[in-house]
């Protein structure tokens, strides 16, 4: 009976630690120096599986009007939904800057960290980092793609695979690039990707690959470039469940 | 007994007389009878149902929606899989992705997954308590061996109850299971699959029965004490032993080594002289033997240089004796017979310069605090107490000691271990999956005299190990065989015969597999019989030059003697034949010149093979697949033509896309590649 009361006593206390982490407004430590503008060092636009930390830590940085890393700024982070920033809150180090890691939520898209901070005379500063969360579908879309098209699409070449796509005529799309993808349609990519580029009149140097890859395949691909589209891609009209 | 004269007054004006009891009790009978319908009426998914009817009341596609909605507690029930589900009765939308734009909960559409939702349910990947028809008690309650609803990051642990293959859609499953097997857990710990198949380490930890042979004392000492700090990618955990117990274990393993070599055996000769003091022609042995293939080394700059098949080698003069370094490169076998270290068939000259650079790569600071007295009966006696207390030989083999059965948990059915059966420590949240987070990030926070060592997993290992023991569950050994997506078989195949004895000591199935036994670093041989043609199999036995110019890892240069390679192409084309096609049935001297030329055509035009392959190196770039310069002496003109009709039958999982070609076309493409016969020598001379 003990325990019983024992553990109810402390889930709900762990659960609210656990998924109030969010809300939970850590006092913000009391600011040494004020800055003029806030910047992104690195760690934005990172993509991962919804609800587990990102690998590199998102570091921001407090400049002065004359563009000078600012030591001892107060920063606070915020994220949307569930997804956590630790620690929410700090004083930027020597460098000007403040480097904090972010796990994210547990649904597919988009999490908006939004940095603030002060000037000196009290006006907010705000900075906003998006990082992206994929889901199942989109996941085995990132998967499709190490394999079958990031050695042509992806035009950053590392020691485990160089990059093909400088010996082409026709040079690939880079999947983030969504000026290009997000004016064309599943439709049309589902296409291009299955009867490859003669398909939309475009390179043959594009492969079919209707009859190597599964039409859910095809789809997962589509729906990882749909991810990673910057600027991010808008759902438009109705969309069928196929579940 | 009196009684407060209020209460006797509202007694009197009750139950004066018999009509006013019965008004009364008619009065409390129908308050205790509206007790149901109100808390009916306050229902919680009740609220969230009409909560969804005011959502989408301005949607166009209102009526549709609603129409849809089914009113009332939803139960999906699947007696075979043991699911009882009512999520459904509040996450009332999970089939209209139309709504995937509104994005609260619970009102989110199911995100696209490879099953149906009615055929599975919910609880077999979120877990949670399906029959619940509250918010709290689906998702968080704990009681009596409950399971709250499992976060995000660890869903594919769903997918691992019944898929023991690796789909490539649950990379954080593959590579959990992957990191048991290569750290050694299940070394210690049993773990069945729901196939009910004794997962086995890949890790092959090396016997130490020899271990004096190879290295001294100082060194076991200073890498039981902290295996990382010799080498950072070494799987070996740290089991945070004291001094003592360091000392005691290092004794034991030098007094139980015995010789490898007979007495009487030749000694290999040892690097030195004109050999070590050639760092250069060292090196160049170490590049052309393509050690970095396996081994890694660290850079000036920190970086790794090289795969991870075999030990790192930063510091590797530092550990090994020069006598046993010499005898090694030229047999590993000798020493260890199950090593996956293939025979190189270095020269005299070769094995000296490659003894002597690797001699160089030491590291005054590892040993530089080490100091060892000579042990004494005592501590050599502690010692073997201690490994038997480790679990030392879980792992290694070692002379005078057992390998221990069982002697960690059981993992079988980790993932649901009840919360109650677990003793909870510090701030480590009460569910399983911080449980097992912490127990892998950190086991001697549960207990400092607990045996289990430290690894050194990044946080996405720990998820991914978490995620691998999650989908260790009850329920998935209780699944319908049917549903039991099955794994690669192990299999024990071997190669007979003389050429099968020289495949064996060559290490082949370290990188390359053939019928389903071996490594994925090279490419599977098990049909390469028909692709290949002999003589350019023997040729390039002897000297191995790449076919991929962008790759890495290449196939080392064994020193194989003309027999030898004889032997081994003779074997290769005889019995590893695809029963597909056969591999004479198309001649390429049938071609014409004007096939050629159609094929050149739609090789450089309709196909765009040059986007991807080099024909002509002149003009050709590009470079994910092999070059072609030589293929009409390297493949038969039945492969080629099969592999261009549909390349996944004949080797699976390759990226070349299956192009649906006619076999006119194919025919023509073949006539094309079979023309390209381009030896290196012509080439030069053309230049």
């Amino acid at each position: 009976m003990k325990r019983r009361g024992f553990i109810i006593a402390v889930l709900p206390l762990a659960l609210s630690i656990g998924c109030g982490r969010r809300n939970a407004e850590s006092p913000l430590p009391q600011a040494k120096a004020f800055g003029a503008a806030l910047v992104e060092v690195s760690g934005g636009k990172q993509i991962a599986i919804v609800g587990s930390p990102l690998d590199q830590p998102l570091i921001v940085q407090v400049n002065d009007a004359q563009g000078a890393p600012v030591a001892g700024a107060a920063v606070s982070l915020q994220v949307n939904d569930d997804a956590v920033v630790t620690p929410p809150a700090g004083l930027t180090g020597p460098d000007g800057q403040l480097s904090v890691g972010v796990a994210l939520g547990g649904m597919s898209g988009h999490y908006r960290v939004v940095t603030t901070t002060r000037d000196k005379s009290g006006k907010v500063i705000e900075l906003r980092s998006d990082e992206i969360a994929l889901g199942y579908q989109q996941n085995l879309g990132r998967e499709l793609n190490e394999t079958y098209c990031s050695r042509c699409h992806d035009s950053e070449s590392t020691a485990e695979r160089v990059s093909n796509h400088d010996n082409l005529n026709a040079k690939p799309h880079a999947f983030t690039e969504g000026s290009f993808f997000n004016t064309r349609s599943d439709a049309d990519l589902s296409s291009i990707i299955t009867h490859g580029g003669p398909a939309l009149n475009k390179s043959p140097e594009m492969p079919p690959y209707g009859a190597t890859l599964h039409k859910t395949d095809i789809e997962a691909l589509i729906a990882y470039i749909r991810a990673v589209s910057d600027p991010p891609y808008r759902l438009k009209g109705l969309v069928y469940a196929k579940n | 007994m009196r009684v407060h004269p209020k209460i006797a007054s509202a007694w009197r004006f009750l139950f004066a007389d018999s009509g006013r009891a019965f008004g009364t009790l008619a009065v409390v009978l129908v308050l205790c009878l509206a007790v149901v319908p109100v808390k009916h009426h306050f229902r919680e998914w009740a609220r969230y149902q009409a909560g969804y009817l005011r959502l989408i009341r301005h949607r166009s596609d209102s009526a549709g929606l609603e129409r849809r909605l089914q009113p009332g507690i939803q139960q999906t029930w699947i007696p075979e899989l043991g699911v009882v589900d009512r999520c459904t009765t509040c996450h009332v939308a999970t089939k209209e992705s139309s709504l995937m734009d509104m994005g609260t909960q619970p009102y989110r559409p199911h995100p696209a997954v490879p099953h149906s939702l009615t055929e599975f349910g919910c609880v077999m990947c979120h877990r949670g308590q399906g029959a619940a028809t509250t918010v709290e008690d689906a998702h968080r309650s704990t009681k009596a061996g409950e399971q709250a609803v499992l976060p995000a990051n660890y869903f594919a642990a769903g997918c691992g109850q019944c898929h023991q293959d690796a789909p490539i859609g649950t990379p954080q499953l593959n590579l959990g299971r992957s990191l048991l097997a290569r750290y050694g857990c299940v070394n210690c710990h049993t773990l069945q699959t729901a196939q009910g198949v004794t997962m086995q380490g890949s890790d092959e930890p090396p016997p130490l029965i020899h271990i004096g042979e190879k290295t001294t004392r100082q060194w076991i000492y200073a890498w039981l004490k902290n295996p990382q700090a010799y080498s950072t990618t070494a799987t070996m955990p740290d089991f945070k032993l004291s001094d003592a117990a360091a000392r005691d274990i290092s004794a034991y393993l030098i007094a139980q080594s015995t010789p490898y070599l007979a007495a009487d055996a030749p000694k290999a000769a040892i690097a030195g002289g004109a050999d070590a003091a050639n760092p250069q022609e060292g090196a160049s042995v170490y590049g052309e033997a393509f050690c970095a293939s396996c081994h890694a080394v660290q850079n000036a700059a920190g970086l790794m240089v090289g795969g991870d098949l075999g030990p790192e080698l930063t510091r590797i003069g530092s550990k090994v004796k020069p006598e046993w370094l010499a005898q090694w490169v030229r047999n590993p076998k000798v020493y260890f017979p199950q090593t996956a270290m293939s025979h190189y068939r270095f020269t005299e000259k070769q094995a000296g310069l490659l003894t002597g650079f690797l001699e160089a790569k030491t590291d005054s600071d590892f040993l530089a605090k080490v100091n060892l007295e000579s042990p004494t009966q005592e501590q050599i006696v502690n010692g073997k107490a201690l490994i038997n207390e480790f679990g030392c030989a879980a792992c290694h083999a070692i002379n005078r000691i057992q390998r221990p059965d069982n002697f960690a948990p059981e993992l079988t059915a980790v993932g649901s271990k009840p919360l109650s059966k677990i003793a909870f420590v510090g701030t480590v949240p009460h569910t399983l999956p911080d449980y097992l987070a912490a127990k892998v990030r950190q086991p001697r926070i549960f207990g400092a005299k607990l045996k289990m060592p430290q690894y050194n997993f990044t946080p996405a290992q720990v998820d991914a190990v978490v995620t691998a023991l999650l989908a260790q569950t009850e329920r998935a050994q209780a699944l319908p065989a049917t549903l039991r997506v099955q794994g690669h078989p192990l299999s024990n195949y071997h190669p007979a015969a003389k050429a099968g004895r020289l495949m064996e000591d060559m290490q082949c199935f370290s990188c390359h597999s053939i019928n389903g036994r071996g490594g994925t670093m090279a490419p599977d041989l098990t049909w390469e019989g028909s692709a290949v043609q002999r003589q350019w199999l023997v040729n390039f036995m002897k000297n191995p030059n790449t076919l991929r110019p962008a790759l890495i890892r290449r196939m080392p240069k064994f020193n194989v003697t003309d027999a030898e390679a004889e032997t081994l192409a003779d074997y290769i084309t005889t019995v590893y034949q695809t029963p597909a096609f056969d591999s004479d049935s198309l001649d390429a001297a049938s071609f014409t010149a004007g096939d050629r030329e159609r094929g050149r055509q739609l090789f450089y035009s309709k196909y765009a093979c040059q986007s991807c392959h080099i024909v002509d190196p002149q003009n050709d770039k590009g470079y994910v697949g092999p070059t072609l310069t030589q293929v009409g002496t390297r493949l038969t003109a039945a492969w080629v033509f099969h592999y261009l009709k549909n390349p996944q039958a004949l080797r699976p999982g390759t990226i070349e896309p299956n192009q649906n070609i006619s076999d006119d076309d194919t025919r023509a493409l073949t006539a094309f590649l079979m023309a390209q016969k381009k030896s290196p020598a012509q080439e030069a001379a053309k230049k």
